[in-house]
């Protein structure tokens, strides 16, 4: 019983085996030891919550942050001794908070559970007791036989048992897995394959052994045994034999498999993980506020405490007749009233501490977050996807970047390959309209005479067009399951309806070249690849696929010809194939990839191996043996590669385009502009990432490039480095670049960090080629970790990005053709890398001044808020009496000043977006967390604590001895001068406070919508119509009527409406004439661009109305304004002026032409 | 926000038989003001320009409206007399050295004093004290108004708050509390010396000092309108520093009992240790003649109110008032110190939109 707990738990795993057994069709031996094992049943469950346990498990969650941990001290403190306040005081707003968040939560919780029922509640087919048995996907159990038919999801994860072709394979697509459209075969073990109906199912007597779960996709080892005639067959399963839970049935009518991981155990269910939890710098500095507030609190209620003891010491203050203490106060212990009265000091002073601050960031986070998706010029158009927001917790972020690493392929590139030139035995050919013309020859064959091609070219192409793992799709795959033999369909209809699909774009626009020249693929049926070469069909016998990994950088294929010869075609990076080379033009090939690679082609090298029989029998004897590995598989498959991909004929070797992706130069210089540093992060050759950084701007050509490159001792690195230092140092004039390759960059690492940091910063482009993607994240994190701490913005579009991603500060993933992994681990999603500009520019600079404005002004109010009660304390013997009424202690956050600063903290804009987007230089105004700096935060938090004494010793002052303020201005009454009482007093500091507060606000906002205006007046009118509300009746359930009629005599007096005026000008004209004074002594560059603004009242329609050389012309104004000497920043410097001319002119069309 | 790994939204569009589907809605976000974040708004900048006439503007308001406050607060009259009687020479040292709370014997003093202006319209008199701390939280909270609304059940049971002057004598204290059973007791009374020699009683209104909504609704006796509040009070105790329980404060009945205009005054704790309350209304008889015509004046105090256990002080004031209320100087300087800085400047800016703004408005123009 203990034990069965303490596995619900979760603290022992229930199952300590290495493998799982699965008995087919959950037919357990009858005779034999048989130990069931328990497996998770099919439901997958992505919510947190249970209808049971939501109130507790999010309590405790909630509760779990300090903030709200704090207050539910102060709370229980309330609820334990006397304080000042009520309990509903500080408890109110606690639940106000947690409900919010609760709803919040729990309405994502819903959708999540919404999801969960429609999945677990699928219906799906299971073979039960001989016939198939609909039921729900969370019925499945591991072992149960599972009917798929044609193009639906796979409701677990199951090894293949039979489809419904002859040779047992099937196609699938994992798009929504990894993201990879490429159709993939996937096959049945032999033994099984034959069962094709239930009842052959059914006689089926097989077990299969697998690994335990795992989060691996591309992972799996298992074997199957089938029992046949009393023989026992053992036939072993890889990850082609397993269908992963979520990827979907292609080209296939129907499948049968055995379900091996089931609901959460399953692949996709393994690979869901809670993000890591990235905090933003202004959470950062938010944080340290709060804890400097603490020590104010902390101080305060100290000092409030001693002086309260001082003050006691002598009788006649601390007992007076006409105030005698109970005989319970009289003898409850010294040291405990002590504590008390410091516990009750702490309770008056908590709302220093703002309880809303949290709620109203996440509030505005989340609501703030649509309006990236919402943005139209985040939205691409072709492939009609929008800006996605995955996180909500890092928009301010956006507008703190100080450096981008980007990746080259996809990112800066569209990821969309032209095979452009290839080599073949040391003659260079370009491709031009589907022929192969040798270098130096014009196309002088005109169309329709046969290319006469030699041995070397058709045994090239025929490797290219062979070793790849391309699919074919057809325009109507229903005729191709009916035809059954995908080859007389593929022959009999015209080529041009087939399209390929393949993992890699440089596989797929290889394969489509080689079939424009001539040498096409047909089309693969099992183990039969056919090709057809000028028009003559040849059948390769596929014999095995050695798969492309990112270690070795190369992948093969072993053919059986069809003259019967065994043979390995290899494909790969250069520097993994060229080093395995025996024989055929090696040092010419090598040439002209390194041209290739200068014209900033991508570059492949072909190589082949014959075999001869008794080679292959060796070379089919390990593969077999290490796939079948039940231990260290990966290891010894490796071994096994390198052992056959040796001794390698070269071919030659391909030159494959991928063109620049739309306006990524001015996006880069745009970057540049904005003070961020952009790197570029590549796995491709130094020569190609060069060309394509030349090509985007990232290196200028009038740049001195430094390189550290092949460094291949520590030494020689430390030297280089020192060399390069010294470079920089010598002309620092000019601007540097540096190109750093994987292998120096480890070595640089290692032991010379510092150095090669010192080395970067005096670069103004940092290009880094040759990166594993491990190394990606390195260079990130060093960055992140260096004494500067800047902010790291990583972008890239393919898995190899992700650990960057995952790294950097900011994670951007591109939506582009590698798959959707990228875009799942980000934390924002573009379709596009010139969407960043927008991105950072506009929407980073909006998010950044909301919430910095958002979390100085909490504190400010809360500030205002409570000074005056600690002021008041001097004059009532610290007896911690309030100075005002709970409900308005309790209602001040939570509604009189919530709602203006919400509204402004979504829809604030300092600059007009356009501004934004063409002047980059605004973005450094904002860099380095300025607007949350200890300067802005010390500005703000004495502002509150002048306006506080403003508002307390303003109203002591005017109220005199308690009736002065009372006179017969009153409307309603005739002379008379009443009593003020201490109430009153509170409630005039209150209203004086509230208005003052609000309109603070208001002079911080710069776009005034009408929900700003609403809300604003909305705000201070709600509190006097509450007010009055609220000091209308005599409310049965409160026991002291203290507010009765307050506030309508208050203001039912003349002289408290001038008091009430006075108070609050007094306290925001210096405010007034601080900016006034500053905006015109030493305006920053975002407030000069407002100043332009605003006298050329750039308005949308404005734009929107004019010419474009008229718009232009207007912003060329802008760029040539020039300030008056002062503050010399690089928007206004002529030369950046110029640049940005350049920029911004092909920039419009998108943004401005609305 | 965890996104679902459900992943519906991303396949299906990727159909093998290509984009034949066209049932494909598009992503492409609404192009309305709100989503792409172009609402129509107004956008201040506060310039030298925008501002200077609001400067110039609010100095111009406020200086003579702080003229015009000062000059009316300067306008009106104010007499105070401390009588606490701390001095050796003061006629009520006397009184407040022999104090004890059960002296049955009232103590009485007489000070006279001198008017040198004559006092128009209606004359408020007030009694100050100072170093009182009627803002103690104790003190404070110290009250039932409940009790004090007629509520039958807290008459017999008064509040926990009201401890210990909850009870006396295991009776209920009505009213209970501390506030209450402080109330200030000494009785003023105001004679006018006439030239010839006779000493005229000043008549004093006693009701009307209070609010007008705690008299009426805020307090009231038990059981509305019964008059034999004797009766009514039955079972109740006076508060322990009481001479008289609450059903004889007054004769008239509607200034008796939780009623009464004093005990409702004193029951509105003031902010301040140092605080006046109003005592009476010295009424205007006519036009013709000043309510106080400049002369000599006796104030008799029956002394029944100990202060100087806590150096507290008792003061005596007198004072017209004028449509803004009590004497009060500062709201008038406020008015005019801002004002004039308002002005100044304004005067400043000008300047500074003179120098500067000329330079800003020429590189638009030279353009």
């Amino acid at each position: 019983m203990l034990r069965w707990i303490r596995q619900q738990l979760g603290f022992d795993p229930p199952h300590q085996s290495d493998t799982r057994t699965v008995y087919v069709a959950n037919r357990f031996p009858q005779h034999g030891h048989y130990v069931p094992q328990r497996f998770a049943d099919n439901r997958i469950i992505s919510s947190k919550y249970t209808v049971w346990n939501f109130v507790p498990k999010n309590l405790f969650e909630q509760f779990r942050r300090i903030a709200n941990f704090y207050f539910l001290i102060i709370f229980l403190v309330q609820l334990m001794i006397d304080t000042p306040t009520s309990p509903i005081t500080s408890g109110l707003p606690l639940f106000f908070v947690i409900t919010v968040t609760a709803i919040k939560q729990g309405y994502e919780d819903w959708l999540r559970h919404k999801a969960d029922n429609e999945v677990n509640g699928a219906p799906v087919f299971v073979v039960r007791s001989g016939s198939l048995v609909q039921t729900r996907s969370k019925n499945i159990r591991v072992g149960d036989i599972v009917r798929v038919a044609k193009d639906e999801t796979f409701p677990a994860d199951l090894a293949l048992l039979s489809s419904d072709r002859a040779d047992g394979t099937c196609h699938i697509t994992t798009a929504s897995l990894d993201g990879e459209t490429n159709l993939k075969t996937h096959y049945s073990v032999a033994e099984t394959s034959v069962c094709q109906s239930v009842s052959q199912l059914e006689a089926l007597q097989a077990v299969v052994e697998c690994q335990q779960p795992e989060a691996d996709l591309y992972r799996f080892v298992g074997r199957i045994t089938v029992t046949q005639h009393g023989e026992e067959i053992v036939r072993p399963l890889g990850p082609e034999n397993l269908l992963l839970r979520g990827a979907r049935l292609k080209n296939t009518k129907e499948i049968y498999g055995v379900a091996v991981y089931t609901g959460m155990e399953s692949k996709m269910a393994l690979n869901y993980k809670c993000k890591s939890q990235k905090r933003s710098a202004v959470e950062k500095s938010m944080n340290t506020f709060l804890i400097i507030y603490l020590v104010i609190l902390l101080f305060e209620a100290v000092l409030s405490t001693i002086l309260k003891y001082a003050w006691q010491a002598e009788e006649k203050w601390n007992e007076p007749f006409y105030n005698q203490k109970t005989e319970q106060e009289r003898n409850s212990s010294p040291i405990l009233k002590f504590i008390s009265d410091f516990l009750a000091f702490l309770v008056l002073y908590n709302f220093i501490i703002p309880i809303s601050l949290y709620v109203t960031v996440e509030m505005q986070k989340f609501l703030g977050s649509f309006f990236i998706g919402w943005d139209l010029d985040l939205y691409h158009e072709e492939s009609d996807q929008k800006a996605q927001v995955n996180t909500s917790d890092l928009n301010e972020e956006l507008g703190q970047v100080e450096y981008v690493f980007t990746d080259k392929t996809g990112t800066l590139t569209e990821n969309e390959m032209q095979f452009r030139e290839c080599s073949i035995n040391g003659t260079k050919y370009r491709e031009v309209n589907g022929k192969l013309v040798p270098e130096g020859m014009t196309d002088d064959s005109p169309d329709g005479s046969t290319p006469r091609l030699i041995g070397e070219e058709l045994l090239f192409l025929q490797a290219v067009s062979l070793c790849h793992t391309v699919q074919i799709s057809y325009d109507q795959p229903d005729c191709l399951v009916g035809g059954g033999d995908p080859f007389s369909h593929a022959n009999g209809f015209s080529s041009n309806h087939m399209e390929y699909y393949a993992s890699s774009p440089d596989e797929k626009a290889l394969v489509e070249a080689t079939k424009r020249i001539g040498v096409a693929f047909t089309g693969s049926n099992g183990d039969v690849m056919e090709i057809k070469a000028f028009g003559k069909a040849e059948k390769y016998k596929l014999l095995h696929v050695l798969e492309f990994d990112a270690d070795r950088r190369r992948m093969s294929v072993i053919l059986q010809t069809p003259s019967g010869g065994k043979v390995l075609f290899t494909k790969g990076a250069e520097s993994a194939i060229l080093p395995f080379t025996t024989s055929g033009e090696i040092e010419k090939t090598r040439l002209h990839v390194d041209e290739f690679a200068l014209k900033g082609l991508r570059t492949l090298v072909v190589a082949c191996r014959h075999f001869s029989p008794e080679e292959y029998i060796d070379v089919d004897r390990r593969l077999n043996a290490a796939r079948t590995a039940l231990q260290q598989r990966e290891e010894r498959l490796q071994e096994a590669f390198s052992y056959i991909e040796r001794d390698l004929q070269l071919l030659g070797a391909t030159g494959v385009e991928d063109k620049l992706q739309d306006k990524v130069q001015e996006t880069i210089e745009a970057l540049r502009l904005a003070g961020i540093k952009v790197w570029v992060l590549t796995g491709d050759k130094h020569e190609t990432a060069v060309s394509v950084s030349l090509s985007c701007g990232h290196f200028h050509r009038t740049m001195n490039i430094l390189e550290l490159l092949q460094q291949r001792s520590d030494n020689e690195c430390a030297e280089q480095l020192r060399r390069l230092a010294r470079r920089i140092k010598e002309d620092h004039v000019i601007q540097h670049g540096l190109v750093v390759d994987g292998a120096s960059l480890s070595l640089a690492l290692r032991e010379h960090e510092k150095l090669f940091m010192e080395v970067c910063k005096n670069c103004s482009a940092v290009l880094c080629c040759r990166m594993a993607p491990l190394q990606k994240a390195k260079v990130v994190r060093l960055l992140k970790t260096s004494p500067e701490k800047p902010i790291t913005l990583a972008i890239g579009d393919g898995a190899n990005d992700v650990s960057m991603i995952q790294e950097a500060h900011v994670g951007i993933g591109i939506m582009g053709k590698e798959g959707r992994q990228a875009v799942r681990n980000s934390d924002y999603a573009i379709a596009r890398f010139k969407f960043l500009s927008k991105l950072l520019l506009v929407h980073g600079h909006f998010y950044y001044i909301r919430i910095a404005t958002l979390v100085q002004y909490f504190f400010y109010k809360n500030v205002c808020f409570i000074t005056p009660q600690f002021l008041y304390q001097f004059f009532c013997l610290f007896s911690q009496q309030t100075l005002y009424d709970s409900v308005y202690l309790t209602l001040y956050n939570i509604c009189f000043t919530s709602l203006p600063i919400l509204v402004y903290s979504l829809f604030e804009q300092l600059v007009h977006p356009h501004i934004l987007q063409n002047k980059p230089g605004l973005y450094r105004d904002i860099s380095k967390n300025s607007l949350l700096s200890f300067r802005t935060f010390l500005y703000w938090t004495l502002l509150g604590f002048c306006h506080a004494f403003i508002f307390f010793f303003g109203s002591y002052i005017l109220m005199g001895e308690d009736t002065t303020l009372m006179g017969n201005g009153q409307i309603l009454r005739a002379n008379r001068q009443l009593m003020f009482g201490n109430w009153t007093f509170g409630t005039l500091v209150f209203t004086v406070m509230v208005i003052t507060v609000t309109l603070k606000l208001a002079l911080e906002t710069q776009f005034w919508t009408w929900m700003n205006h609403f809300v604003t007046w909305g705000s201070i009118a709600f509190y006097f119509i509450f007010s009055l509300f609220y000091g209308g009746i005599i409310w049965p359930f409160l026991h002291t009527q203290d507010m009765y009629f307050v506030f309508v005599q208050l203001l039912s007096s003349g002289s408290a409406w001038f008091a009430i005026i006075i108070i609050v000008i007094t306290c925001l004209f210096p405010d007034v004439v601080k900016k006034v004074f500053y905006r015109h002594l030493q305006p920053t560059s975002t407030q000069k661009s407002q100043m332009y603004s605003n006298r050329v009242a750039i308005g949308d329609d404005f734009i929107a109305l004019q010419p474009l050389s008229r718009a232009k012309s207007q912003l060329g104004k802008i760029s040539l304004y020039q300030p008056p000497r002062r503050r010399p920043s690089a928007v206004w410097s002529p030369c950046a002026a110029t640049n940005m001319g350049k920029a911004a002119v092909p920039a419009w069309p998108t943004s401005w032409s609305k | 926000m965890a996104t679902s790994y459900n992943a519906k939204d991303e396949d299906g569009h990727i159909t093998v038989s290509g984009p034949s589907g066209g049932t494909l809605r598009s992503k492409k976000p609404e192009n309305t003001a709100f989503k792409q974040q172009r609402l129509p708004a107004w956008q201040p900048i506060l310039t030298a320009g925008t501002v200077l006439p609001a400067f110039f503007i609010i100095g111009l308001i406020f200086i003579p409206i702080g003229i015009g406050l000062y000059v009316t607060s300067n306008n009106i009259k104010e007499f105070e007399i401390d009588y606490t009687g701390v001095d050796m020479s003061s006629p009520c040292f006397n009184c407040s050295q022999s104090f004890s709370w059960n002296s049955t014997r009232p103590c009485t003093c007489t000070i006279p004093f001198y008017l040198d202006q004559p006092y128009e319209s209606n004359v408020f008199m007030y009694y100050g004290l100072s170093n009182f701390y009627q803002n103690h939280r104790r003190y404070v909270k110290s009250r039932d108004d409940n009790q004090l609304n007629g509520d039958p059940e807290s008459l017999k049971g008064p509040s926990k708050e009201c401890e210990p002057y909850a009870k006396h004598d295991n009776k209920p204290i009505a009213p209970c509390g501390a506030i209450a059973n402080s109330m200030f007791n000494d009785t003023l009374e105001l004679f006018y010396n006439d030239p010839n020699g006779t000493k005229i009683q000043i008549p004093l209104n006693k009701t009307g000092i209070a609010w007008w909504t705690d008299k009426h609704v805020k307090f009231r006796n038990p059981e509305g309108n019964n008059h034999n509040l004797t009766a009514v009070f039955q079972g109740t105790t006076k508060p322990v520093n009481w001479r008289r329980p609450v059903y004889e404060l007054d004769d008239d009945p509607e200034n008796n009992g939780f009623i009464n205009e004093d005990f409702i005054v004193w029951m509105r704790t003031a902010a301040l240790p140092t605080f006046r309350k109003l005592y009476r209304i010295i009424p205007r008889k006519s036009s013709m003649v000043p309510t106080l015509p400049s002369g000599n004046y006796t104030l008799e105090v029956v002394y029944n109110y100990p202060v100087r256990s806590f150096e507290g002080r008792k003061r005596m004031i007198l004072s017209t008032i004028s449509w803004m209320g009590g004497k009060n100087p500062f709201l008038g300087i406020a008015y005019m110190t801002v004002g004039s800085v308002c002005f100044f400047l304004g005067v400043v800016l000008l300047i500074i939109h003179h120098k500067y703004g000329n330079r800003n408005n020429s590189a638009d123009i030279s353009n």
